[in-house]
């Protein structure tokens, strides 16, 4: 398939290689649809609640960051490769409020990358995200793994 | 919610379950997580996946939804006694986030909480801090999802 020949394989995430994308702006509409359906705390839906906790003003559900950064790296990067899913998060850091009106910046590092044991069609990378509002200051920082097809299948350990 | 004091480590709490349908697992990849593994049987069935299965934010965005209902159904139960209702704080974040298994559709996952630490906030007074466990588990039984999270909740002394 031609197509897969193009795709960014494992090999192609060397440690260090960056993808950014963005800005995208944070809709207020599909923030608070978003915070209706998996996250109904009065400081991600109703402004007047919000001003009164400890957020201050109506703020985005960290899920709803976590998954606005998902479709950021479908769009940049995901989509073009052979990505077989992630195992897992290591770590998610909410560090600030997302407001309605935000443009947030998607940053994603490789931090480094392993061939898998048990699969010699794939291996891991180890990535940095981090999210950016206008203002420079940091949102979001996840730290993950994600699985990717190899373009050459490596030998199993034995 | 409880207050912080009242929380145990060591207390486990079931806080429903939830099916995953098609039409649901493809929405929200469609809004959030579009791969083909989560938006199309065929494509799915082509995958090391071997069928549609859901995203696995849409996991534990799920988990999060069900802890709200849990803590207003509580709540609910606490005011028709007269009793105080603590306030759940915001969350700075979680660790150790794993997807055990995917997710299928017709999967009915129940979801559970245990308190693993609590803490005093060094910087705010009128909080506490809980470290919990969370936990989905599908109708055989087999874990599907498992993280740790952090949670401010109202300290007593604060009400």
């Amino acid at each position: 398939m031609q197509e897969s020949v193009s795709k960014l394989h494992w090999e192609d995430f060397a440690p260090g290689r960056s993808f950014e994308h963005g800005p995208r702006r944070i809709e207020r509409d599909e923030m608070i649809a978003f915070a209706a359906e998996f996250d109904p705390q009065p400081m991600h839906l109703d402004e007047a609640a919000a001003r009164s906790s400890m957020l201050g003003g109506l703020a985005a559900s960290g899920w709803y960051a976590c998954c606005i950064l998902m479709r950021m790296c479908t769009d940049a990067f995901v989509l073009k490769s052979t990505s077989m899913g992630a195992p897992g998060v290591d770590e998610v850091r909410w560090l600030h409020p997302i407001r309605p009106g935000d443009e947030l910046t998607l940053r994603a590092t490789v931090l480094d990358t392993r061939a898998s044991n048990s699969r010699p069609d794939m291996g891991f990378v180890r990535f940095s995200f981090e999210l950016t509002n206008r203002a420079g200051v940091k949102v979001l920082a996840l730290t993950t793994s994600l699985m990717l097809g190899r373009r050459a299948p490596g030998a199993t350990a034995s | 919610m409880k207050f912080f004091e009242d929380i145990a480590v060591g207390d486990k709490i079931e806080i429903g379950k939830h099916t995953f349908t098609a039409e649901a697992i493809k929405a929200f990849a469609a809004r959030f997580d579009p791969q083909a593994f989560h938006l199309d049987e065929a494509a799915a069935a082509r995958s090391h996946f071997g069928a549609l299965c859901a995203s696995g934010w849409h996991t534990a965005a799920m988990w999060m939804r069900l802890m709200v209902d849990h803590h207003r159904r509580e709540d609910e139960a606490r005011k028709g006694r007269g009793e105080p209702v603590a306030v759940l704080g915001p969350s700075p974040g979680f660790r150790e986030l794993k997807w055990v298994r995917p997710v299928y559709v017709g999967d009915t996952i129940s979801y559970a909480t245990e308190i693993l630490e609590t803490r005093a906030s060094a910087t705010r007074p009128q909080w506490g801090l809980m470290t919990i466990r969370n936990t989905g588990v599908n109708q055989k039984g087999e874990l599907v999802i498992s993280f740790v999270s952090v949670a401010f909740v109202a300290r007593r002394s604060a009400a």
